[in-house]
């Protein structure tokens, strides 16, 4: 099962177990509802927005363990990002399931546990699984008032 | 039957993917294709492609007298009356979407009551909603059992002299509970409805009579039970069928065609505008002779056996729950505790293992059962006990890798 082992690296499973970020804010805060109409994962992504920095996301929704350990590492992530560097993960990380994305981009983007996920790329029919959450992300950010 | 000889019929059956043997476990999804289907299709484009109903050319002779022919082997299969009644269409889903536009629309209106079920399929749901949002008819839901299935009694408390169309699968492409369609057809004539049947995981499994059924609409998808995708059938009854207006205008459905107004063919080609599927056709009438040939009885004693098998074996594994009735066609519908059901999915695709994980089109009755999607096993004529074993050792191999990998 050694492909396997390149899906399900124990990064991966560590955030599905022990997720990052779960659970809602009881104030406001900019909130994103998502799914995969395909296999009925769901996710709602809130995001802290303050002078154009995410200063804080939370996740809630049901999924599997590439889409719910994708949204911890992306919650996790785009703390302490502006906007536009969030934005700009969000592309690489497509391009990076696409299979799109050079070694050194990667390198240089620093992703921490979310060079982990580089192993669905090799398994079409889950990629949208890991996209789910940062879709949300960048849909909530684009979309956002100011 | 010999399940293993009937394997060698299909030749994707013989291919290793992922390095394993192929064990088919998601023809409720889609089947297989026996040979006899395949070189059936391919003969009509190599020798005689044509297009039918109007040439006077010696190919379009032959194409038109196959593809009537074929309609001729679906009459029987099912059953109808006469030929006039079986319509050639895309599939169960526009099978039921031309009843939902062609009868339903017109015929019933605001004070009325449209009778489903919360275990419908996505395509026999989603047009009869519709259809009452539009016409101001009200959508009522038989109640499922505790089981998921449906009862006699609860249909007979859900339908009232204002049940104007009662639709209901003949067989739950979930839980695999074969329904009382017979019954429920009595009570919905009672007061004057009509019955409406999708019949996409039945026909390709157990023996089909829309005459002893009495249902006044029957659905069903080629592609399923043996034959190519993009060709179904929708059975009506004569009556109905000719109250009906033409659902799509166009060639191959007229009579005369003046500047301001038209008249349409008779039975059935009112509703085949257009050139129609005719290789599909002629496949499906292929796939008939196909399943004639084995016998539709014996395919489903042996899917019984298989199914029963399963549940047996699957019941061995702990912390695997299975949705659903005892009594059930040739499905198996679980979720397990070590794995979400895409993660089971993919484990046993890498044994080669080929299942259904998702919502199954079936997203009331995924709330109903309080789970956001299951995983599938669903078997056909070609299944073996040995495809069973492989699908529990993946099983265990996923329940042991998801076990590994939370307590390293």
């Amino acid at each position: 099962m050694s492909s396997l082992d390149d899906l399900y690296r124990r990064v991966i499973m560590d955030h599905y177990q022990k997720p990052r970020n779960r659970g809602e804010f009881e104030d406001g805060a900019l909130t994103v509802n998502m799914n995969n109409p395909t296999c009925g994962d769901r996710i709602q992504l809130q995001m802290k927005i303050e002078d154009g920095k995410v200063t804080d996301a939370r996740f809630t929704g049901e999924g599997c363990s590439i889409s719910m350990s994708s949204a911890s590492m992306m919650t996790e992530a785009i703390k302490g990002l502006t906007v536009e560097e969030a934005l700009k993960m969000a592309d690489l990380f497509s391009r990076m399931m696409k299979g799109e994305a050079t070694e050194e981009e990667i390198e240089d983007a620093d992703l921490g546990d979310i060079e982990a996920l580089q192993g669905v790329s090799k398994f079409p029919a889950r990629i949208k699984c890991a996209t789910l959450a940062w879709k949300a992300m960048e849909k909530g950010l684009r979309e956002q008032p100011n | 039957m010999n399940a293993k000889e009937i394997r060698k019929l299909f030749p994707i059956l013989n291919q290793k993917v992922n390095g394993h043997r192929l064990v088919y476990l998601d023809s409720a999804a889609t089947s297989q294709k026996p040979i006899q289907v395949i070189e059936a299709i391919d003969r009509y484009y190599r020798e005689y492609n044509s297009n039918v109903h109007r040439g006077v050319h010696t190919l379009g002779t032959l194409a038109t007298d196959k593809y009537e022919g074929a309609r001729e082997k679906v009459r029987k299969f099912i059953n109808a009356k006469e030929t006039a009644e079986v319509i050639f269409t895309r599939g169960t889903t526009t099978s039921l979407n031309f009843v939902a536009q062609g009868y339903a629309r017109n015929f019933i209106g605001e004070g009325d009551e449209i009778v489903i079920t919360q275990a419908e399929h996505h395509s026999n749901f989603i047009p009869w909603q519709q259809i009452a949002k539009k016409t101001g008819a009200t959508l009522k839901f038989i109640p499922l059992a505790e089981d998921g299935s449906i009862t006699v009694e609860a249909a007979e408390q859900t339908i009232t002299p204002k049940t104007k169309l009662v639709a209901m699968g003949y067989v739950s492409n979930v839980l695999g509970s074969i329904n009382p369609i017979k019954e429920v057809a009595k009570i919905v004539h009672r007061y004057g409805g009509v019955m409406v049947v999708d019949g996409a995981q039945a026909a390709p499994h157990l023996k089909v009579d829309v005459q002893d059924l009495d249902c006044d609409f029957f659905a069903f998808s080629g592609h399923k039970m043996a034959g190519a995708t993009g060709i179904g059938v929708l059975y009506g009854k004569r009556y109905l069928l000719e109250k009906m207006e033409p659902i799509e205008y166009g060639g191959e459905m007229i009579d005369f065609v003046e500047l301001y107004d038209s008249t349409w063919k008779e039975l059935p080609w009112k509703f085949e505008g257009g050139t129609p599927i005719i290789a599909g056709a002629i496949g499906l009438g292929a796939a008939i002779d196909f399943i004639e040939s084995i016998g539709i009885d014996e395919i489903r004693e042996h899917e019984k056996k298989l199914v029963d098998y399963a549940m047996e074996r699957l019941s061995e594994i702990k912390g695997l729950k299975i949705y659903g009735p005892k009594q059930r066609s040739g499905l198996v519908t679980f979720t397990m505790e070590e794995a979400h059901p895409h993660d089971i999915a993919t484990v046993l695709d890498a044994e080669g293992i080929a299942i259904r994980a998702g919502h199954h089109c079936c997203q009331p009755l995924m709330k109903w059962l309080n789970v956001s999607s299951t995983a599938r096993a669903s078997f056909y004529l070609y299944n073996t006990e040995e495809d069973i074993d492989a699908l529990v050792q993946g099983l265990i191999k996923t329940k042991e890798y998801f076990g590994n990998v939370f307590s390293g």
